[in-house]
């Protein structure tokens, strides 16, 4: 895409930061300085700080923080990539069709969405992996996707009202193209750039969900998630002197993929949805 | 449209969408494999016990006869009864009025942290954009909102009651206990309302009205809040409205972190030991609250804009 080229410093800022995160997901548990399963404990090394040996220290139960973060790092990756791509694509389709075909199916479907959106959404996220019972990582996806797809949906909706009234729309419908083609090869390409906008924020605040919600003991219960590690360091609120570091640990690691997400989504909305330009 | 219409159709969607809401959690409630009953009896419970729990929670009745019940027990206002404890009977109601009043307080302290830190920082960095200051405002508020609050707020309660000891710590009530919660649901809040209101003031700031102020000599101060704050506002409530909604429907992290009780909470906790009355009603006080709040901030956009006609 021609548009990459022309996004500002800070959007390129935001890139380079979701990249250090992908590539640490990807490679993250083969870099990691030690084992983190359960043959891993090491109740003499409890509470450690930085050291040769445990560069970020070492947790209650001995295990080295670096190699939970990394690990961490693979968790959020999975879910977020996953939870972004099924979410935009259910949005997609749905915001898609019911602009297109309007009448019944869209009055169906947009009602739906006005139910989804008057619930806060990490309420109903809470709700849906807290009801299920030793919920694994699938139920956590599916409930980000629960919610997730209501704002594709609606951006795609009012993309589509105003694409359907262009010539080229028209053209095609002239000719003869089915609806599905229409939407898949006239709709669905003028509608990447505003969904590219709403996939990088969604990829933010999805990180930060799951690590709300596994933070609160829901979810797939394992320890390296970044939620279970800032979970743990709040348990251990009176170690003092090692609090701080496991706190820091993965909060800044949040705050890492959420800032990169945020500054690269407002320099694509900046270049790709020109009425907001100057909302920011 | 008249006002009068307006609102009646908004209500009639709202109310559409919590009965859609109270459809959606019933439904799920009872298509999720467990038996409630086995959760909230416990292992030793007599068979006598159980088919007492199972009446009290009316699950002995059909599916569609239990949803009646429910919308029975909003008519009559007690959202149901509290299960077990057939004998006393306590409401839903009675629970969530207990725990509202925390809910309340938090999402008010929360919201006037953020708006009094908001709103200056917001004007300060439009009208001396692109200097350090503007830079400073924009990096801290773009911190804000990127900080997760399940690091911010243990932080908070480390350094301001167990280091220095300033404020009262987790499980503690009263009004200096609200402090620490408060700045923590109020720094995120406050990070997004800079923001939106930095935005919307450098947009205004160019716009003609301003310049004809300034032109015909008006005080700076004057030219800055009457002409270009006022409209200004228009973003920011609309954020600040749909913010203080979800506050009021419980601050979920910010309760767990300090041990506060709160709407969230119980609602968190009826869903882990399947007290489905007590699900359904707090469920429905929330989408009821979240759509009211939002609701009477479409109303605001109206006062606050005069321009804008509801339609």
């Amino acid at each position: 895409m021609k548009v990459a080229l022309k996004l500002s410093p800070s959007a390129w800022v935001g890139a380079v930061m979701l990249g250090v995160f992908v590539v640490l997901g990807v490679i993250g548990p083969w870099v990691a300085p030690h084992d983190v399963g359960p043959r891993a404990l090491d109740l003499a090394h409890r509470f450690e700080g930085a050291s040769a040996a445990h560069w970020l220290g070492t947790d209650s139960k001995g295990l080295d923080t670096l190699s939970q973060l990394l690990w961490g790092a693979r968790a959020a990756l999975q879910v977020s990539f996953v939870v972004v791509a099924i979410s935009a694509t259910l949005g997609l389709t749905a915001g898609a069709v019911a602009g297109w075909y309007g009448g019944i199916v869209e009055e169906v479907l947009m009602r739906f969405v006005d139910i989804l959106m008057s619930f806060p959404g990490i309420l109903l996220n809470i709700a849906i992996v807290a009801v299920v019972a030793n919920p694994g990582l699938p139920v956590m996806i599916a409930a980000l996707c629960a919610n997730g797809w209501v704002g594709y949906a609606r951006v795609a909706r009012g993309q589509v009202l105003a694409l359907r009234e262009r010539d080229y729309v028209a053209a095609a419908v002239a000719l003869g193209a089915p609806s599905r083609r229409v939407i898949w090869r006239h709709l669905m390409p003028n509608l990447m750039g505003p969904a590219l906008v709403q996939m990088s924020f969604g990829f933010g605040s999805v990180i930060l969900v799951e690590a709300a919600l596994t933070f609160l003991g829901l979810g797939p219960q394992v320890d390296h998630t970044w939620g279970a590690m800032l979970d743990q360091a709040r348990t251990f609120l009176w170690k003092t002197d090692w609090v701080k570091l496991y706190t820091l640990v993965p909060g800044l690691a949040i705050m890492w993929v959420v800032l990169g997400a945020n500054l690269l989504g407002d320099g694509l909305r900046d270049r790709l949805d020109p009425r907001q330009r100057g909302r920011s | 449209m008249s006002l009068g219409s307006f609102l009646l159709r908004r209500l009639g969607s709202g109310a559409l969408a919590i009965l859609g809401v109270s459809i959606l959690v019933f439904s799920f409630l009872h298509l999720v494999p467990g038996d409630p009953i086995d959760h909230l009896a416990g292992g030793e419970a007599t068979a006598d016990q159980r088919r007492l729990l199972e009446a009290c929670m009316e699950l002995d009745r059909p599916l569609p006869a239990q949803f009646l019940a429910f919308l029975g027990h909003i008519v009559d206002g007690s959202l149901g009864h509290q299960c077990p404890d057939p004998e006393k009977r306590p409401t839903v109601a009675a629970r969530i009025a207990e725990v509202f009043p925390y809910t309340a307080a938090l999402a008010v302290g929360g919201m006037l942290v953020a708006i009094v830190l908001a709103l200056p920082l917001g004007v300060i960095a439009a009208i001396r954009r692109g200097t350090w200051l503007d830079t400073l405002a924009t990096t801290t508020s773009l911190a804000g909102i990127a900080i997760p609050q399940m690091m911010f707020a243990p932080l908070l309660v480390f350094i301001f009651f167990v280091s220095l000891g300033w404020f009262p710590g987790p499980t503690e009530t009263g009004a200096r206990a609200l402090v620490l919660p408060a700045l923590a649901v109020g720094t995120h809040l406050m990070a997004m309302l800079a923001r939106m209101t930095r935005g919307a003031m450098v947009e205004v700031l160019g716009e003609d009205y301003v310049r004809t102020a300034r032109a015909k000599g008006l005080p700076e101060g004057k030219v800055l809040l009457v002409h270009a704050l006022r409209n200004a506002l228009l973003p920011v409530i609309t954020i600040a409205g749909m913010q203080f909604g979800s506050l009021l429907s419980g601050a979920i992290i910010i309760e767990h972190v300090f041990a506060r009780p709160g709407l969230g909470t119980t609602l968190l906790d009826a869903i882990l030991e399947r007290n489905y009355p007590v699900v359904q009603g707090s469920v429905l006080v929330i989408a009821a609250i979240y759509v009211g709040v939002n609701t009477l901030v479409d109303l605001a956009y109206g006062l606050a804009d005069p321009r804008i006609r509801h339609a």
